[in-house]
């Protein structure tokens, strides 16, 4: 029952088991590395920028790192279950007179899609940048969120 | 560089380190990314700590041995649930060692959208001066 969807990025149904097993394995890795020195793993999706999606019950909430990007530099849409961030890392040229000593820091374009695990209210979505770190918040859609119902006595 | 501006950036996990010393919290500690330069008159650090608040951000410089550690609080409120996790966040945390004398009074350090840029002007005496040979 592994279902992974071509090019909507990773499955991550969090009521399925395998995001358990996802979950497990990461810890199992982490204990490996433990004793036997750091893994080469991929990351999950292997598409700059890294993200992290969260939910409570009326929200998704995605967060990327995205140090040195100013929020007028990214463009970010969304569709009815699939969110797009894309943009440009410029790193502005130092005096050229400068001599390296490293150069760690990369610059380029990123363009990422993500599928969402359902329906959210585009027309709420709010996206904002803090300290490097992108947040965006999705609203779940009216149908999908849950719904208490009340039991009623005669 | 404009080769370079057109290249695709690419997807890296943090680089985890071992943490350096006895740590009052849990958690992973990761190297920032750092691009290092100097010119005859300072030497200059920029490093990407996204995450990272002013106040969380630990500078230190002594006998030659530059310390830069940061704190990063976790974003993410306490009612949510995890869906994807691609990174982790925790503390950043990497020395260097300069070669040269830094005037200390002078340092500059400025945090802007997660990005640290440190500027260390070097102590006049370090500053290389043409050395004219005597003949006779």
């Amino acid at each position: 029952m592994i279902i992974r969807r071509i090019g909507g990025g990773p499955t991550w149904e969090r009521r399925s088991p395998f995001g358990e097993l996802e979950r497990m394995r990461r810890e199992m890795d982490s204990l490996s590395e433990a004793f036997t020195g750091p893994l080469f793993r991929e990351p999950l999706a292997g598409v700059f920028p890294l993200m992290n999606v969260t939910e409570d019950p009326d929200n998704y909430y995605m967060r990327a790192e995205l140090p040195g990007i100013k929020a007028d530099e990214l463009n970010i849409s969304v569709t009815g279950t699939s969110l797009t961030i894309a943009g440009e890392r410029a790193i502005p040229a130092e005096n050229e007179k400068a001599r390296y000593h490293r150069r760690e820091r990369e610059a380029g374009k990123f363009s990422r899609v993500t599928s969402l695990p359902s329906q959210v209210d585009t027309s709420k979505a709010e996206a904002r940048c803090v300290d490097g770190v992108l947040t965006v918040v999705l609203p779940k859609a009216e149908v999908v969120k849950p719904k208490q119902i009340s039991v009623k006595t005669s | 560089m404009a080769e370079k501006e057109r290249m695709e950036l690419q997807a890296r996990e943090k680089a985890e380190v071992r943490a350096p010393a006895e740590q009052t919290r849990s958690g992973p500690t990761f190297t920032p990314a750092v691009d290092i330069f100097e010119t005859d008159q300072e030497i200059t650090v920029l490093a990407d700590m996204p995450g990272v608040k002013a106040k969380d951000l630990a500078i230190d410089l002594r006998k030659n041995t530059l310390t830069l550690a940061g704190d990063v609080e976790s974003p993410e409120g306490a009612h949510e649930e995890e869906v994807l996790r691609e990174y982790l966040t925790g503390k950043y945390y990497r020395q260097f060692t300069l070669s040269e004398g830094i005037d200390q009074s002078k340092i500059e350090a400025a945090l802007k959208d997660g990005v640290l840029r440190l500027n260390l002007p070097k102590v006049q005496a370090a500053t290389p001066r043409t050395i004219t040979v005597k003949t006779g």
